[in-house]
């Protein structure tokens, strides 16, 4: 089974703010400032959000003119696209055997 | 940039089947091959239900009568390739918004009469948005998906 890291990342997703930071930015890349209006806490406290998650590697940041640009770091759907890969593992070889199955039933 | 290749899962396999009965099998038995811990019900899964048309649902049936409608037929194009939508969140409830939802594309191709290869694209997982805390949940847990999944490809070591 794939190892899903890394556990701090868990523990900072469990800060309201920081879970609502991420959704945003899921939906769309924001800079520092769209997200302190779009949120009820002040600029410096969501650079500080910013930082922590960006440590985390939860999301990663860009220049883009004078703005910084926030965005979902794609290795965070890294640990879902395990999930799925799994799960289409063990489908495709059930889904062999039925075919042997059915194919034997029918000779 | 790698992130596109980090949001498709790719399979293929190689069925001794002709394509009519591969593709059939595929469509018609799903629920018999389908890992059986894919459960949004509470009650045990009775049947899985793949609509066979275009606007049809994939749905599973519990056998206290109740229904999940989990995915819904985008393409129907027997025998050679079907897509449906993937409407399953992370959070492991049915996402009734379509723009968070990922795809899955099925291609059947005859390589001879009786031998058809079945190649599986899962693709923009990503629209799903973050999940990692019930994804950790649900895999990494010892008595979670590695245990049931150990146990599911237990059932099928006999006689293959």
């Amino acid at each position: 089974m794939p190892t899903y890291q890394p556990a701090d990342g868990w523990e900072l997703l469990a800060d309201p703010t920081r879970r609502a930071i991420v959704e945003r930015l899921a939906q769309q890349p924001s800079a520092v400032g769209e997200l302190a209006r779009a949120f009820p806490i002040s600029r410096p406290a969501v650079s500080q959000h910013l930082k922590i998650l960006k440590e985390a590697g939860l999301i990663t940041d860009r220049a883009a003119g004078n703005r910084r640009v926030y965005r979902l770091n794609p290795a965070g759907v890294a640990a879902l696209r395990d999930q799925l890969e799994t799960f289409w593992n063990r489908a495709l070889e059930g889904y062999q055997d039925v075919v042997n199955d059915s194919t034997e039933e029918n000779q | 940039m790698t992130q596109a290749a980090d949001t498709v899962v790719r399979r293929q396999i190689v069925v001794e089947a002709p394509i009519d009965r591969a593709f059939a099998v595929f469509t018609e038995r799903f629920g018999d091959f389908k890992p059986p811990e894919h459960n949004l019900l509470a009650a045990a899964i009775a049947e899985t239900v793949f609509e066979p048309k275009v606007g049809g649902h994939i749905y599973d049936r519990g056998v206290d009568g109740s229904e999940c409608r989990w995915a819904r037929v985008l393409v129907y194009e027997p025998p050679n390739r079907v897509v449906f939508s993937w409407d399953i969140s992370p959070q492991w409830q049915v996402e009734s918004e379509p723009d968070n939802t990922s795809e899955v594309e099925v291609r059947f191709t005859a390589e001879t009469p009786h031998r058809t290869r079945v190649e599986l694209e899962h693709r923009h997982i990503d629209r799903h948005g973050p999940g990692w805390q019930a994804v950790r949940d649900g895999v990494a847990h010892d008595q979670g998906w590695p245990l049931y999944l150990d146990r599911y490809a237990a059932l099928f070591d006999n006689g293959h």
